[in-house]
């Protein structure tokens, strides 16, 4: 895995963890709205970035969720846990 | 339903391979307070959880634990992919070789294999929902005593990084615990 392959993959980690830690904040405080902005906020950058990524280096999700280049890609490695940081 | 990511919640770095750590973290993939047992337990509750909130916590606290037993997997298989068997019978894994050779499998630190007696489901939120707790605390204590056993700070990182989770899981469901209380307060009538 490249170079740009591995910060952009750093950088869709950290904004999916910002919007997980929102997400279970929100699941016990659904009437703040500052949190809910935060996360609406975050899952876009999050999402737009994604698709950069999907583009480059393949589908991180399947089953509907992303398309694929010709051949499918979502075969390709490295797994996750291949992935040397 | 459920969709696999193709990537870690956080990044696991192994700076060098510890068949012996290894043989310690694969408790937190298949011991007792591992996240084989977080994960089933709150995918399980969920169905007789009274609230709507109390349903979402369980099912994305579920989710997430889903995503560290991938982390805790991932540093197994870092710490022990190039070890020979030798090395793996120094470590006190050679009766993990002579069953699983290089697989991971559902055991604890002293090899005892995953049951379901490690969770429970009473069908009661209240007493559901203080196992939840401990569990986490559980956990927490668990990552803290793995935490000890290395020195390796890519595997630190990890760690400390899935013992902070517990700590916010604990606070999540101690605030579902309030609110699942004031619901089941509100519904009597004498």
């Amino acid at each position: 895995m490249n170079r740009d392959q591995l910060m952009l993959l750093r950088r869709l980690q950290e904004l999916q963890f910002t919007a997980i830690e929102l997400n279970l904040y929100l699941d016990t405080h659904p009437d703040e709205k500052e949190p809910l902005m935060e996360y609406n906020r975050v899952s876009q950058q999050f999402n737009n970035l994604k698709r950069t990524y999907e583009d480059r280096y393949g589908p991180l999700m399947v089953f509907g969720h992303s398309p694929s280049q010709y051949p499918w890609q979502w075969i390709n490695g490295p797994w996750p846990w291949e992935i040397e940081y | 339903m459920w969709i696999y990511e193709k990537k870690l919640e956080f990044p696991v770095r192994v700076t060098k391979p510890d068949v012996q750590m290894a043989k310690y973290l694969i408790t937190q993939y298949g011991g007792p307070d591992g996240e084989l047992s977080a994960s089933l337990r709150y995918l399980n509750q969920r169905y007789s959880m009274p609230t709507n909130k109390a349903k979402a916590i369980l099912t994305d606290i579920g989710t997430e634990e889903l995503a560290h037993m991938e982390i805790i997997a991932t540093m197994v298989y870092k710490l022990v992919k190039d070890a020979s068997p030798e090395e793996m019978k120094r470590a006190g894994l050679g009766g993990h070789y002579a069953q699983h050779d290089h697989a991971l499998f559902w055991v604890d630190a002293n090899g005892v294999p995953w049951s379901a007696k490690y969770i429970a489901a009473l069908g009661d939120p209240i007493a559901d929902l203080h196992e939840d707790m401990a569990a986490e605390e559980k956990a927490r204590a668990t990552y803290e005593h793995l935490i000890h056993l290395t020195d390796d700070p890519g595997v630190i990182e990890a760690l400390r990084f899935l013992r902070e989770r517990e700590v916010v899981h604990f606070q999540r469901f101690g605030e579902t615990l309030d609110h699942v209380h004031e619901y089941l307060n509100s519904k009597k009538y004498f």
